[in-house]
């Protein structure tokens, strides 16, 4: 099932946030989103999780508009993780991932295990018994994604991720896109924004690049992540180099005069 | 603790609690006048103790809960019916039509007139202030307190205002009444409670998933499959009424919606499956101790329940804030 939406814009007191974007979210790839800050990635998310209503525009899951499919329906079909998780309650990190499993409406020993096996994927057992909220920024990010993953079931088609891992080291990172790619290569539809180009190229099939609300290019990941391409939408002088077929960056400002 | 067991340890403590609050009273009674239908002893057991025993469970049980409900519904564990205006516009209501109902109140409308007025009261605030305090990011804590104290004050001048309106009586039953007490507790208003407060007490029950969902944030809810704008309004609905039921018939008693919910997080967790009906329980249990020692204390006189609970939820709710501020990281 893919998620398609059309000439989405979407305006706030005044500015344009989106501009007629379109975007295609096929069955089993994995489109990271990249921009610069303000650049309206977190906007094109919400549009697409379908929390904001566009100002022009549709969503279309399979064949039906987003918004007219039924609450649970839709979380069953669409998991989504945002970037703000404002819970400020004392549960344990095993209750906060049991949440996620609510729309599948399993009964409580398959629930149970459902969220086991999640937490064992992103090496959360040890965690478990612990108070969410006395865990660190990144761990907190981990059991969250946990949570959003535990919503995935049979039916879910979907799965869009807001800087998934902007807060975690660097195992940890590439733990948790490894998981959201094994999703996608078993048939899922992903997006994630990430500002890693590092990770971006490691896990993405597709990019699509946002500037100032406009899709700047979107593809395949090598036609996308050219020098140009990223020159012009961070304003900074990248570099690629292909080793062994995967590309590094580096990256450094225009008129940059190294200190010595 | 588990839930189970802290839900066992209350029902076992219920027992003495409520034989006690049976018992106690500026009018000590014998055990085999009890047995005399129609005896002096037999009346006071019941016709005044024990609709009045009624009554604090219910409405301990009530203000608990729906405090547990309302703290879910701001997501924040500060928030409480008297904290944020919701019991003094309930109580602004009833005073306004205790003070102009006049001839009204003694129809044949006139026994649900005043929680009716209560309840239309609470709604009002309810929604008012989660209407200030709701931003697309979430509720703001500082809004939402700095809403209630605005609409507390807006709402003690009225009731200010009022008394200069009202006879000798109706200002003496206000000003009573206000500092919230089950003196004059008879069957007819204990049944009334029982008979709006138990369908809002199961109403509330039902919900404790889907308030945990709202926990995690109102998007986060959304997503997962919650229609978050029924949820807040099946909330709001049931607060104001089980608020105002409470406010019309006992007068203003705080803090119980602030400190049991906080008490039983404490003890075992902020799952709202559990922390429902335990809040219920300890609420009830709490009210009733409550109202034994507004009988106790200055005996034969006797102190508005209000003050009690006052005197000892508010020292509660300094420390909770003390402990919010140093003990959390």
């Amino acid at each position: 099932m893919t998620l398609q939406a059309s000439a989405l814009t979407v305006r706030r007191s005044g500015r344009l946030l989106l501009d007629a974007v379109d975007v295609t979210l096929a069955a089993g790839s994995l489109t990271v989103v990249l921009g610069p800050n303000g650049a309206g990635k977190s906007t094109l998310l919400h549009v697409l999780a379908g929390l904001e209503r566009p100002d022009a525009g549709s969503v279309w899951l399979g064949n039906q508009p987003l918004l007219s499919i039924a609450a649970l329906e839709r979380a069953r079909r669409l998991a989504v993780m945002t970037q703000d998780q404002p819970l400020d309650f004392a549960f344990n990190v095993e209750e906060v991932v049991l949440l996620g499993a609510y729309p599948l409406g399993l009964g409580r020993a398959e629930e149970r295990a459902h969220c086991h096996h999640g937490l064992q994927r992103l090496e959360l057992q040890a965690l478990a018994p612990r108070n969410y909220l006395s865990l660190s920024g990144g761990e907190q990010q981990r059991v969250q994604l946990a949570r959003v993953l535990a919503q995935c079931g049979e039916e879910t088609a979907v799965l869009l991720l807001d800087e998934p891992v902007s807060a975690m080291d660097l195992r940890h990172q590439h733990l948790c896109l490894r998981q959201l790619r094994i999703l996608a290569d078993a048939g899922a539809a992903v997006l994630v924004i990430l500002h890693d180009l590092a990770l971006a190229a490691r896990y993405a099939d597709r990019v699509l690049l946002l500037k100032q609300g406009q899709v700047l290019a979107q593809g395949a990941m090598l036609d996308t992540m050219t020098p140009s391409c990223l020159s012009t939408l961070f304003d900074v002088r990248v570099e690629v180099a292909l080793v062994e077929g995967v590309p590094r960056f580096s990256s450094s400002l225009a008129d940059d005069t190294v200190l010595s | 603790m588990s839930a189970r067991r802290l839900g066992l340890l209350l029902w076992l403590l219920l027992l003495p609690v409520v034989l006690t609050s049976l018992w106690v009273g500026p009018v000590s009674l014998s055990s085999d006048a009890l047995l005399q239908p129609g005896s002096r002893d037999w009346l006071i057991l019941f016709e005044l103790r024990l609709p009045r025993l009624v009554m604090s469970l219910a409405a301990g049980a009530i203000l608990a809960i729906t405090g547990a409900s309302i703290q879910a519904l701001f997501r924040n564990s500060l928030a409480d019916p008297g904290l944020i205006g919701i019991s003094a516009g309930a109580a602004l209501a009833a005073v306004a039509v205790l003070v102009f109902g006049g001839a009204w109140l003694l129809g044949p409308f006139g026994p649900v007139l005043v929680p009716l007025a209560a309840f239309a009261g609470g709604l009002l605030v309810t929604a008012l202030v989660l209407h200030i305090a709701r931003t697309p990011r979430g509720v703001s804590v500082t809004t939402m307190l700095l809403a209630g104290i605005a609409l507390n004050s807006i709402a003690a001048a009225a009731i200010g205002v009022m008394k200069y309106f009202s006879d000798e009586l109706s200002l003496r039953q206000v000003t009573f009444w206000l500092l919230g007490n089950l003196h004059s507790t008879d069957w007819s208003s204990a049944l009334l409670l029982l008979v709006i407060g138990g369908p809002v007490l199961l109403l509330l029950l039902r919900e404790g998933q889907q308030l945990n969902l709202l926990l995690l944030g109102e998007s986060q809810a959304r997503l997962l499959g919650v229609v978050t704008s029924r949820l807040r309004r099946r909330l709001v609905l049931l607060v104001a009424l089980g608020v105002g039921t409470v406010v019309s018939l006992g007068g203003l008693i705080g803090f119980i919606g602030l400190v049991v919910p906080h008490l039983v997080r404490l003890l075992c967790g902020p799952d709202n499956r559990a922390l429902l009906p335990l809040s219920a329980l300890l609420g009830a249990l709490l009210l009733t101790l409550a109202d034994i020692l507004a009988r106790l204390l200055v005996s034969p006189a006797e102190l508005p329940i209000g003050i009690v609970t006052a005197l000892i939820g508010g020292p509660f709710f300094l420390f909770m804030i003390l402990y919010r501020q140093r003990g959390r990281a």
